[in-house]
């Protein structure tokens, strides 16, 4: 197949995880889509990377992993903290950035 | 076979990511995530990128996710509203204010015009090698993809990067702690002045104490308190030269 076609794709992959991060409510499902928009980021660079035949861009698709771990951290700490303290497990209702 | 191989797995990739949009459960998302995550790999094979779908697997569908499914199990998945809801307003909990349907319509708009965008971006674009098949590959023990290729590439041309995602690790652990551990303390009934309060019970003077027990060999020597025992012995002995 050629690079256009994984470049769809990924191109597909990333808007389904914006439409989800736009419209979901629950912030596991908002974390969940934002791997899916790192992973259609990653896709696009790994096609990008065999079209040039070098690997910077693999390199740059296993940092993109890391921070997307990192990420995923900080995360779920904050949602367990936010399960701690019994606040609505809710982005529409957590608009306040207070204690 | 290849054409085949990238349908399907393709197929498998959306599929997934319309799962983890979709479905009601949190815990169904993280699945169709891991089928995703899974597909994924698979196209990677497919680029030659041989290294780094074996990291997808085995870090991101294996580790991540089973933070994921143990962070779901702990908050208790809650079953929230399918996205089909969401976009008509039905079944909302809170009330439609400012962040009523017509905001969630606009985001079902601004994502398929990012896809739209995204799609003219890539496919729109000048380059005439997206539509080639790649650059050339000749496999081999150090071929493009392989781990050796890729570990090469990290310890010499990207070593800063590389360090530097590993304090951005260390740092996003620590962070991890200080933001999910338990503030002021243990709650109260877990308290351990609580589990500790019989032995907090109010006692005779003097007792549960050294002096208690210094106190008896004292009785014995017919004197009331052990310092005045010992000066008293010191005394009977003497001054040591």
């Amino acid at each position: 197949m050629s690079i256009a076609w994984y470049l769809a794709v990924s191109a597909i992959v990333f808007s389904l995880g914006a439409l989800g991060v736009m419209t979901r409510r629950n912030p596991l499902v908002v974390l969940l889509c934002l791997e899916l928009m790192l992973n259609g980021g990653n896709l696009a660079l790994i096609a990008f990377s065999r079209m040039w035949g070098n690997g910077d861009g693999q390199i740059l698709a296993l940092i993109v992993m890391t921070v997307a771990a990192c990420e995923v951290c900080i995360g779920l700490g904050m949602i367990v903290a936010i399960y701690r303290r019994h606040l609505p497990i809710d982005v529409d209702e957590l608009r306040e950035l207070q204690g | 076979m290849s054409t085949v191989l990238f349908f399907i797995a393709a197929i498998g990739v959306i599929t997934g990511a319309v799962g983890v949009v979709v479905l009601r459960n949190p815990f169904y998302s993280v699945l169709a995530l891991v089928a995703h995550l899974v597909s994924l790999a698979v196209l990677f094979l497919l680029l030659r990128a041989e290294f780094v779908a074996a990291v997808q697997v085995v870090v991101y569908a294996g580790a991540v996710m089973v933070l994921y499914v143990f962070v779901v199990a702990y908050v208790g998945g809650e079953a929230g509203e399918s996205i089909g809801d969401r976009l008509h307003g039905v079944g909302s909990r809170s009330p439609a204010g400012p962040v009523g349907s017509g905001l969630r319509l606009g985001g079902a708009i601004l994502g398929g015009a990012v896809l739209v965008e995204l799609l003219i971006a890539l496919l729109g674009t000048g380059l005439e090698a997206v539509n080639g098949y790649g650059a050339g590959y000749t496999p081999g023990p150090q071929a493009y993809g392989t781990p050796a290729y890729i570990g090469k590439l990290l310890l010499t041309r990207f070593l800063v990067a590389f360090e530097i995602a590993s304090f951005l690790l260390v740092i996003a652990a620590v962070g991890g702690v200080v933001l999910a551990r338990r503030r002021g303390g243990l709650e109260e009934d877990e308290d351990e002045r609580g589990l500790l309060a019989p032995l907090a019970a109010p006692r005779p003077q003097g007792t549960g104490t050294m002096a208690e027990g210094v106190g008896q060999a004292a009785r014995d020597a017919g004197v009331v308190n052990g310092h005045e025992a010992f000066a008293a012995r010191r005394e009977s002995v003497g001054p040591r030269a």
